[in-house]
């Protein structure tokens, strides 16, 4: 069976392999070797080693801003999100009249799009601002919070729903046995509940923490990174550097490549750190 | 359990049935100011964004908002390439990344391994990493079109989707499609007539995922096809344009219209998605 399917290689992987290696493979070697060159188009490419590396840091700050920037926005997501949803999580195992309907609610914000979610929420909080003489735009740490709350809106319903599967799988038993040992509610909760539910602990943390790192439309729509691109994320400042002014290619590849490292460096530890808490069931 | 505390128990699960009723509202209600404002006099959008709209002190318009809104960004046409991309890449993602994955999990060799690993490692990478080189090859090859965007997704969806399958495919049974291949079937039928129908419950996993992603995207499709073939979400923020205020009516109006079709497809296929997207995370 393995012999003869392994000749049907170019109809069952070729197709998917060309595809993969045009859009993504090609272009992610082209880009490591772009960042240290300059060039405008691909073609006309001059070799100047870490020159871009240097200059996507120390030129000005707008690199390490949004680096900065991302990090907190990322750490406040991160905790919010995942305390949030993992509340609502339990209070919806309950066996609550409606909870259908309370699950539906939640989760539709997942499912639509950054731009949209972008322009609801920049409505909304220059509508409120308005009454202060005041807009979104005015303080970068509007801009910060408002993308807090909007990227909560979203993903609470989300994170909530991978949390209610994890608390229903947990065994009765388990409940039953910490009542004989008398147990209150909080060592069910922090000798129970919490180790049994740690493998959704580790998806939504990842789920969240790498959406949180790579949040583009969002930002784009609700602020672009006003005022003055200080709440431009890392992946708009990147965008901004390439197709912002000429001659800054090299520099945004530099920073792409940075980004991509870091993402990569951060989905790696946290897989980690989690897996290493999770309990064998 | 005494009477007394089964009681309170039944109360306490009623207060926290309208605590949850209540926190819905919330969720629901950026929609509803965004529905409320849509029939809004552009100008009042800012100014009073929390109150309704009446004819009385002339801030309802009726429709004009959407007429405004559809003729400035071309709503239809974007909802027509929108639905176009994103059933042509589903279907074509579904397709080759299922005979893919299945192929991977059944041969084992140095070459299937090194691909599999390479569509892996290619989940972690943003998408800022290729999109400049991407955006050029893609020109390079003509494949900046509504046609050959589809693709380009099939590139980009094929990391998640053949892992998934890959992964779902290993738990296939072996015998049946032994027992395929003793009855003379080749590779082709075995898979078409044995192997995904067993697979199917992945499939419909992977094409909601890749749905939901390939509908929603803004950059990918941007970057390739400008305002010449405008998808929704490109049309949404085409309504910024250049230095100018933005027409906050229009704006609500298409909002609206962006909104409105997730939300069929959302209670309609409601079970599917739920299930799909927790199994898609557990998997991912």
């Amino acid at each position: 069976m393995q012999k003869t399917l392994r000749k049907y290689f170019p109809l069952f992987v070729l197709p998917t392999l060309i595809a993969f290696a045009v859009v993504f493979l090609i272009p992610f070697l082209m880009g490591i070797y772009l960042s240290f060159t300059e060039f405008t188009t691909v073609t006309n490419s001059r070799w100047v080693g870490l020159q871009n590396y240097v200059t996507a840091f120390t030129t000005n700050r707008e690199f390490l801003n949004a680096l900065w920037f991302t990090v907190k926005f990322a750490a406040v997501s991160v905790v919010s999100i995942n305390v949030i949803g993992f509340l609502m999580a339990s209070l919806l195992t309950r066996g609550i009249r409606g909870t259908n309907v309370f699950r539906t609610v939640f989760f539709l914000p997942n499912l639509i799009g950054g731009i949209v979610l972008g322009w609801i929420w920049q409505m909304i909080f220059n509508g409120i601002l308005y009454h202060y003489e005041m807009t979104l735009t005015y303080s970068p740490s509007f801009g910060f919070w408002g993308l807090v709350i909007l990227m909560n809106w979203q993903m609470i319903g989300y994170m909530m729903i991978i949390y209610i599967a994890g608390i229903q799988a947990i065994p009765g038993e388990l409940y039953d046995a910490a009542d004989v040992d008398g147990a209150g509610p909080w060592q069910k909760l922090t000798r129970v509940t919490l180790p049994m539910v740690m493998p959704s602990i580790t998806i939504c943390t990842f789920l969240t923490l790498t959406n949180s790192f790579k949040l583009f439309d969002q930002n784009l729509a609700l602020t672009a990174g006003a005022p003055s691109k200080k709440t431009a994320m890392l992946a708009l400042d990147i965008y901004n550097t390439f197709y912002g002014r000429n001659g800054w290619e090299g520099v945004g590849q530099a920073k792409a490549v940075v980004f991509f490292l870091l993402v990569a460096l951060l989905a790696f530890l946290q897989l980690r750190i989690t897996r290493r808490r999770e309990v064998d069931q | 359990m005494s009477a007394q505390s089964l009681s309170r128990k039944r109360q306490g699960s009623g207060a926290l049935a309208v605590f949850m009723a209540l926190l819905c509202l919330l969720f629901l209600l950026p929609i509803l100011i965004v529905l409320m404002n849509s029939f809004k006099g552009k100008f009042f959008i800012s100014t009073l964004p929390f109150s309704l709209p009446s004819a009385a002190d002339g801030t309802f318009v009726g429709l004009a908002n959407y007429f405004e809104g559809v003729r400035l960004t071309g709503f239809f046409d974007a909802f027509g390439y929108s639905l176009f991309i994103t059933v042509f890449s589903v279907g074509l993602i579904v397709l080759m990344t299922s005979m893919t994955g299945w192929f991977l999990a059944r041969v084992n060799t140095k070459g299937t391994k090194a691909i599999y690993l390479l569509l892996v490692f290619s989940m972690v990478v943003p998408f800022q990493m290729v999109m400049f080189t991407m955006s050029k090859v893609a020109n390079m090859l003509h494949l900046d079109n509504p046609v050959g965007i589809v693709f380009v997704y099939l590139g980009f969806g094929a990391g998640l989707s053949t892992f998934m399958f890959t992964g779902f495919a290993r738990f296939v049974p072996r015998e049946i499609e032994e027992a395929a291949h003793i009855d003379g079937c080749g590779p082709v039928r075995t898979y078409f007539s044995v192997v995904f129908p067993v697979l199917k419950p992945t499939a419909i996993t992977v094409a909601i995922l890749n749905a939901m992603w390939i509908w929603n995207d803004y950059l990918l499709p941007y970057l390739l096809l400008g305002s010449k073939y405008k998808t929704i979400p490109i049309a949404v923020q085409y309504l910024r344009g250049g230095y100018g205020s933005v027409d906050m009516g229009a704006m609500m109006a298409m909002l609206v219209l962006a909104i409105v079709p997730i939300v069929i497809f959302y209670l309609t296929c409601q079970k599917y998605i739920i299930k799909g997207v927790i199994a898609g995370a557990v998997k991912g």
